[in-house]
């Protein structure tokens, strides 16, 4: 019997929630990490847990629990820039291919060799279009992330992408050492100094080929092809064209779920009523997924991290909020449960299968 | 022996870490440095950039006096380590 196990971010400390393959009761642990603020946290296909976590008073440090949260060690060896940028916060994780990477901000990515013991720059994105530009601090906004997201291909080690919060996306084939924008079609409603970057790229999921991709862009829904080479948006019949989560069907590529939320100042799900739309034809139409959630007076948004799937025949959902509601759904987001109401508020959910 | 006292948000995330502790230290720097040798990875925790200086919101008081890492400590010396005006 699998187990499957959900690492939870939240802004006072990582918690962990874990059920069989039903998917039907979960029990909760935590919160680990000392309460410190996590903004990712993440199990790799050993079961080992990953949190990363910037503390006001103690700085950022990634931390590490091989016990599925029963103890944890945390460092920040080496996680450091040498020309005495500093790091206000690690922002997202990504284990593959014997090794772990963490995006941070200033805009960076370091990588861990050793289970998470040790950490050196790997990229920075030095020299790609408006790099002096995004590393201004007076050009970034109150809470900013950095580098924003970080995720690879699953068998090739070489090939991975990057997303700079409030610039835009890139591609690497090997392994970091050169980088191209992927930009190509996305909508920006305001003027941009470089052809190639500038725009507010949200959340980015790979669909079931490997190739069709799905983006929750700051203005609009769009989906690739082509793996990321261009853009289409996709944003009619979505109640908004703002959000941050995003997750795709894991069987059927043109399946894929999004939570649009207010784009003013409230960010959140429109009308107070909580909903998760889904599409089943990429993006032509889209339909609601709400039984189960919320229907009146649910101001709640969720978070650039704040959704996963997991990988079973009928996959399940699961989803954060930023006042602290967690819910899922085992049967493929045709009905959600609640499985925690009072979490602190909630940066992210991810999901593993163990054995 | 000076008379080291730290936060109660440290203690946590090194094992056997006393929230009071004796130390023969010429300067804050140094105290620091003999705790990093017994719990290895505190440095990180209070120093940034390089470990060249405290953290913003790391305030160290030696004898009731704002110090920084070179502030000398004296053999009577108490030395408060405060995490400072964050939370929330």
């Amino acid at each position: 019997m699998s187990r499957t196990v959900l690492a939870i971010g939240t802004r006072k400390g990582c918690f962990v929630a874990e059920s069989d393959e039903g998917r039907r009761d979960w029990q909760l642990r935590g919160p680990f990490c000392e309460g410190w603020p996590v903004y990712h946290a993440i199990v790799d296909s050993n079961g080992t847990l990953f949190a990363a976590a910037a503390s006001e008073w103690h700085g950022s440090a990634i931390w590490r629990s091989k016990d599925l949260g029963e103890t944890w060690t945390h460092s920040s060896q080496g996680l450091e820039y040498e020309d005495g940028r500093r790091i206000s916060k690690v922002s997202v994780l990504s284990a593959r291919h014997d090794r772990v990477l963490v995006g941070v901000e200033m805009p960076g990515v370091f990588e861990s060799t050793d289970d998470g013991d040790t950490w050196a720059v790997k990229t920075t994105l030095e020299g790609q279009p408006g790099f002096g530009e995004w590393d201004d601090p007076a050009n970034q906004p109150p809470g900013h992330l950095g580098m924003s997201a970080v995720f690879e291909d699953a068998d090739d080690k070489n090939h991975w992408w990057a997303i700079v919060q409030g610039v835009g996306l890139w591609e690497t084939t090997d392994d970091a050492k050169t980088w191209t924008p992927r930009n190509r079609g996305l909508r920006a409603d305001w003027p941009r100094e470089h052809e190639e970057i500038g725009f507010c790229v949200h959340k980015v999921a790979r669909g079931a080929d490997g190739v069709r991709m799905f983006q929750q862009n700051h203005v609009g829904m769009h989906r690739s092809d082509d793996a990321g080479q261009s853009w289409t948006e996709i944003t009619e019949g979505l109640p908004t064209e703002f959000g941050f989560a995003a997750a795709a069907h894991p069987h059927d590529k043109d399946t894929f779920h999004v939570i649009p939320l207010d784009p003013g100042h409230g960010r959140v799900m429109p009308d107070g009523k909580a909903c998760v739309w889904r599409t089943e034809d990429a993006g032509s139409s889209w339909q609601r997924s709400d039984k189960g959630l919320p229907q009146e007076n649910a101001f709640v948004g969720v978070l650039r991290e704040g959704m996963a799937n997991d990988t079973y025949d009928v996959p399940g959902y699961y989803f954060g909020t930023s006042t602290g509601q967690l819910f899922a759904s085992n049967d493929d987001a045709q009905s959600w449960t609640e499985i925690a109401g009072y979490l602190p508020p909630i940066s992210s959910v991810e999901v593993a299968i163990l054995d | 022996m000076a008379d080291v006292h730290l936060p109660m948000t440290l203690t946590p995330l090194f094992a056997g870490l006393p929230r009071r502790v004796e130390l023969d230290a010429p300067t804050v720097d140094e105290a620091i440095t003999q705790l990093e040798e017994r719990f290895p990875g505190l440095r990180d925790r209070l120093c940034e950039l390089g470990h060249q200086q405290l953290r913003p919101h790391i305030h160290v008081y030696v004898d009731r006096t704002r110090a920084q890492l070179d502030t000398p400590i004296d053999e009577r010396s108490r030395v408060d380590v405060i995490a400072a005006i964050s939370g929330g």
